[in-house]
């Protein structure tokens, strides 16, 4: 069976893509990818990806009025809990599909029948091949909702592409809400990338407060863990207190910075970061093969 | 006994599904005989909520048996409570398949 | 005026802005400090001090065992999944529950009547001469993110002058904190990824029609990317902050650069100078 190991981190920009991309040219076997982090998704960026189709999303229904039917009685703006629905001074009923949640309640409530719910495109599904293997990714419109279930379709789509391989490596997105969640349901494996500072270990407890929940082996990584040796140490006794292994420790390293402006993984130069990297894909597949999650 | 097994098709032909939530189809089959049925979980795709959902659609075919390969968080107390018993498949054979070993009694129960 | 540190990408540096930017303007007026970031909070890390805090609440159903039927109505109404009927009880799941209220209004017994339960809190502190910083905190496990956002800036509303520190992001956190706003900087440091999702977070301001900048965070002289971009879309750059390893280092330890390092101080005062000066800024 594939495994599916994911790369999160709690705060935004500890380096999540940077191992990803990393992790993806460097593990044996054959691979699939998938980047989660659907509101704002870079793993392409580092991995040349030749675009093969692109499948529309809808998210969550929205309700829509028919205005020929309308009455304009006003109930609806009433029983919204979501702000979402307002009536103009001449009695029009307009509603915001950004604060829709799709619930039916102004459906239910409306006398004449005017509301329906119907699907609303708001991103799109992007299929393509790199020289590892396929890549799935996504376009969120701006300022669209249903993140989460963007995510959870990504990976349905990554499941698909890369059935037989032996291998999902998913970049996840930054945070501990609904996109995260959707992220770790069902994955073997998550990395969590942070980095020695205050903020970075503040949300790493986060996510693990989060991620307990799953059944799934966690590992750590800390990233540019040279920058402040104390909050590095604080990290790993966190770790060590928790049962988080702790697979590497990348030095900070301005060669990572020069990789991403080019656009390959960093495991492509000969660096101190592309070193411990390799390090962190070879503890990982030991750890992965040892202990293999709930696939076992 | 009613049994509901989770199936990628709308026949005991088909692999069984490992997801509970999100199986494409779930089958019935009563171990006293008769012929097959199947339902489509017009849940499978979603966007939350999809475990529970699932547990109410075999609970409402009054099922007694549930034989799947992994079942979620939320959904699983709804099956408990609805007194189901559920058997784990994590073979990749068929539905049909799948059934034969569960009156074989060679299926391990899931508590 | 209300301003609203974003990034799109996250890591980039909004809160160090944010904090910064904040207690410079200290020195001469009141400021409301606003950390939205409710998934991961980070301001108050710059701000340590004693805090109060109120709990955010949204609703859940509570089912009357003497009227319920078990009919199933509600189960049947509810979009999210997350109520289910058995033949001797109902079965519910808060953390699905979005709080519409649905199944109070479907319900033909009058059996489901609607309580509060919390999602997170807002936590008031006044850590400096003039600083009030709100911070929203989503309870871990919880997926309601936008509704925490809202709840925060409601404590915020009247003030004269409130900084915002946003969500990464561009979905519909990211909407709630920006929805309103006067005016909008985004920080982005000058990368590919960096540009790439500053055009996306740029794309929300721009259908929300809010005013905004850029600042460059770790700048090494060459940011010709991200400046090509600004100016196609008449996006003024506000602020270059170099790649400086004393930066980091502040940033990372919970201190604020302002109090490190000369002179920055007065480069967080001009980017307020330049924001108030932005088209469409009142």
């Amino acid at each position: 069976m594939m495994l599916q190991v994911a790369v999160l981190s709690g705060k935004g920009g500890t380096g999540k893509t940077v191992v990803t991309a990393a992790l993806s040219d460097i593990l044996p076997g054959r691979k699939g990818f998938a980047d989660c982090d659907v509101e704002a998704a870079n793993l392409a960026l580092l991995l040349g990806p030749r675009e093969k189709s692109r499948i529309p999303f809808f998210g969550l229904k929205k309700a829509t009025v028919q205005k020929e039917i309308c009455q304009e009685c006003g109930l609806c703006t009433g029983v919204c809990h979501f702000g979402a629905i307002r009536q103009d001074p001449s009695g029009i009923i307009t509603i915001d599909p950004i604060r829709c949640e799709g619930c039916a309640v102004c459906r239910e409530a409306c006398p004449a029948g005017a509301i329906s719910l119907s699907d609303h495109q708001n991103g799109e599904i992007i299929l393509a091949d790199t020289d590892h293997g396929p890549l799935v990714y996504a376009e969120l419109h701006p300022g669209s909702g249903n993140s989460g279930l963007l995510v959870h379709e990504v990976k349905k789509v990554a499941l698909k592409e890369s059935d037989g391989r032996d291998l999902l490596i998913i970049d996840g997105p930054p945070g501990i809400g609904c996109p995260v969640i959707s992220t770790l349901s069902g994955i073997n494996a998550a990395i969590f990338v942070t980095e020695p500072g205050i903020a970075a270990l503040h949300d790493l407890r986060r996510l693990v407060a989060v991620s307990a929940g799953f059944s799934l082996s966690s590992f750590v990584v800390i990233n540019r863990a040279d920058l402040h040796p104390g909050f590095a140490k604080e990290i790993e006794l966190f770790c060590k207190e928790k049962g988080i292994p702790v697979i590497g420790k990348i030095p900070f390293d301005p060669t990572v910075i020069e990789s991403v402006r080019e656009g390959v993984p960093v495991t492509r130069r000969e660096c101190a970061a592309s070193h411990e990297l390799k390090n962190i894909g070879r503890r990982l597949m030991e750890e992965l093969l040892h202990e293999p999650g709930r696939s076992g | 006994m009613l049994v509901c097994i989770t199936s990628k098709g709308p026949t005991p032909e088909n692999p069984v599904e490992e997801r509970f939530g999100r199986s494409p189809y779930f089958l019935f089959k009563d171990t006293e005989g008769g012929d097959w049925s199947s339902v489509a979980n017009k849940f499978a795709d979603a966007a939350g909520g999809v475990g529970p959902r699932a547990a109410q659609t075999v609970i409402d075919k009054g099922a007694h048996v549930l034989i799947t390969g992994n079942i979620g968080g939320n959904a699983l107390p709804v099956i408990q409570a609805a007194g189901i018993e559920i058997y784990q498949y994590r073979d990749s054979g068929t539905a049909g398949e799948a059934f034969q070993k569960y009156v074989e009694g060679q299926l391990k129960k899931f508590s | 005026m209300r301003l609203v540190i974003a990034s799109g990408k996250g890591g980039t540096g909004k809160t160090l802005v944010a904090a910064n930017l904040a207690a410079s303007l200290a020195a001469e007026r009141e400021i409301v400090l606003a950390d939205c970031d409710v998934e991961e909070p980070n301001l108050h890390l710059f701000f340590p001090s004693e805090e109060e805090t109120l709990p955010v609440m949204t609703d859940v159903p509570e089912f009357d065992n003497s009227r319920c039927t078990k009919c199933g109505k509600c189960g049947e109404f509810c979009q999210y999944g997350a109520i289910v009927v058995l033949k001797d009880r109902i079965m519910f799941f808060p953390e699905m529950c979005h709080g519409c209220g649905g199944c109070e209004i479907v319900c033909p017994e009058g059996a489901i009547s609607l309580k509060k339960r919390p999602i997170g809190h807002v936590a008031f502190s006044a850590p400096r001469e003039r600083i009030i910083l709100v911070t929203g905190v989503m309870n871990e496990r919880e997926v309601m993110s936008p509704h925490v956002i809202r709840e925060t800036l409601a404590y915020t509303a009247g003030h004269p002058l409130i900084i915002c520190d946003a969500p990464p992001g561009t979905a519909c956190p990211l909407v709630e904190t920006l929805e309103g706003a006067d005016a909008c900087v985004f920080v982005t440091e000058p990368t590919p990824f960096g540009l790439h999702d500053l055009k996306l977070a740029a794309g929300v301001a721009e259908v929300l029609g809010i005013p905004s900048g850029v600042v460059i965070n770790r700048s090494m002289g060459d940011d010709e990317i991200i400046r090509e971009f600004c100016q196609s879309r008449n996006l003024p750059v506000l602020m270059v902050i170099p790649f400086d390893r004393e930066i980091a280092v502040a940033a990372n330890s919970g201190d604020l650069v302002i109090e490190k390092i000369q002179g920055m101080k007065t480069r967080f005062i001009e980017l307020f100078e330049k924001v108030r000066a932005l088209p469409g800024v009142e």
